[in-house]
């Protein structure tokens, strides 16, 4: 899914300058713990986030994430924005909740992260299922 | 060789498979252009159409429209029935199930096997009729794609490992030593920014860029929350990266506590940043291939993390 369709099925409002809104995004992430971020996701995921800190920048900087989207109308600081602009990460704002905003992305196609081993071991341990 | 060897190979290869259904598209896996009949095409001249094409059902298309899907299925019954004379019109399913071009084929597969159908038209976002889906596409696609990225990884590894070649002496390690200002959170994250640019110039495969980068940014996090400064050093050598937080203070008391997710001994101030949660180490942990820590109190904590560069499709905890 491009940018520029995340744009519109969000209402959304592009905050740094240069954005190539025809980036590709292959599915999205909803999490506001970092750790978080760098255990579920894949290179080219969205990143959907209510923290505004430049840390999410860089947490998207090692975790291959090229675009984030900010929820319920935060707007980042502005260093945040500069270290975006300065890593070549988009920066994108939504005036809808996290719930809302992946689930209108996910609605419109847009897959999750999917399954993860370390999940399935948890899971598994207290389930006792295979 | 692409044959996986050993079980922790061929793990790797279906994780990978996995998440390949994630990143690749129906459009990537469709047949197209798409050989269509109309409404008024017999049943016999149906079968003359799956015989010379060699494929066994087709979308039914009138006035540009999509109408209905009609399969071998269904010729079958017809022939059964004495009824080759009948028209598709009468023998299709109508408003079949479709697929967008534009979806993960994760989607297909799932719709393959809950609603039991053969084949899927696939439609654009504009609802015109751009390809069709069967379930050997899916199968064909995935296998072409690890091909591909067979031979990519194959180049990688000739670029990372010709800068080793290329220096002559019996054994080379790079080593690259990067300063962390502890409490400095404005900063945090620089010293991996820079590690992981500089493993993505060595030509190192961004699966493994990638693992590194995370270790050592939850490192860094510690080293820039929990002391007053350390380093970050990589050791990059043709086999693996190997990899040390060190920092002289205060140390962590309880090892084995500390490596329990979700066990945070972070202020407030830190789990309102996104972190603190708990799950740095275990995190580091899931990406490495080996790692050991050790710490005294009042002295100060070592990490070490290898991550071998032949390890490569694995995701983090995957």
């Amino acid at each position: 899914m491009k940018l520029r369709e995340v744009l519109q099925l969000i209402d959304g409002k592009v905050l740094t300058r240069n954005t190539d809104l025809d980036l590709e995004v292959r599915m999205g992430c909803g999490a506001d713990l970092m750790s978080d971020v760098l255990a579920f996701t894949h290179e080219g995921t969205l990143l959907m986030s209510g923290l505004t800190n430049p840390q999410v920048v860089r947490t998207a900087e090692m975790a291959g994430i090229q675009a984030i989207v900010f929820v319920r109308g935060k707007i980042p600081p502005p260093e945040t924005i500069a270290l975006a602009e300065e890593k070549g990460i988009a920066l994108l704002a939504s005036k809808y909740t996290m719930f809302e905003t992946c689930g209108r992305l996910y609605k419109a196609g847009l897959p999750s992260c999917g399954l993860f081993e370390s999940s399935l071991k948890r899971w598994r341990e207290f389930f006792g299922e295979e | 060789m692409s044959t996986p060897s050993t079980f922790q190979e061929r793990k790797r290869e279906v994780t990978r498979l996995q998440e390949l259904v994630y990143e690749l598209r129906v459009r990537d896996a469709m047949t197209t252009p798409v050989i269509t009949v109309t409404p008024q095409t017999t049943m016999a001249e149906f079968r003359e159409v799956l015989r010379a094409n060699r494929i066994s059902g087709t979308p039914v298309v009138e006035g540009g429209q999509m109408v209905g899907i009609i399969s071998i299925e269904d010729l079958i019954k017809a022939l059964a029935a004495g009824e080759l004379g009948a028209t598709v019109g009468e023998k299709m399913t109508p408003r079949p199930v479709t697929l967008y071009d534009d979806e993960p084929l994760v989607h297909a597969v799932g719709k393959f096997a809950s609603l039991g159908y053969g084949r899927f038209p696939v439609i654009n976002r504009q609802g015109d009729l751009v390809g069709i889906l069967v379930q050997g596409d899916i199968v064909r696609t995935l296998l072409r794609q690890l091909e591909v990225e067979y031979h990519e990884e194959e180049i990688r590894r000739y670029r990372a490992s010709h800068i080793f070649e290329d220096i002559l002496a019996d054994q080379v390690t790079l080593r690259f030593r990067y300063q962390v200002p502890g409490g400095d959170f404005e900063r945090a994250g620089e010293a991996s920014s820079r590690l992981k640019k500089t493993l993505s110039r060595l030509g190192i495969h961004p699966r493994i860029v990638r693992r590194v980068a995370i270790a050592a940014y939850e490192a860094e996090m510690n080293i820039v929350i929990y002391t007053d400064g350390g380093e970050l050093i990589a050791e990059v050598d043709p086999e693996k990266v190997y990899l040390q937080a060190v920092d002289d203070g205060p140390g962590i008391p309880d090892i084995q506590r500390a490596m329990e997710p979700g066990f945070s001994t972070a202020p407030d101030w830190v789990r309102e940043m996104g972190f603190g949660a708990g799950m740095g180490l275990p995190n580091i942990q899931s990406c490495a291939d080996e790692m050991h820590l050790e710490s005294t109190v009042g002295v100060g904590t070592r990490l070490e993390v290898v991550i071998y560069l032949d390890s490569g499709g694995r995701p983090c905890g995957g």
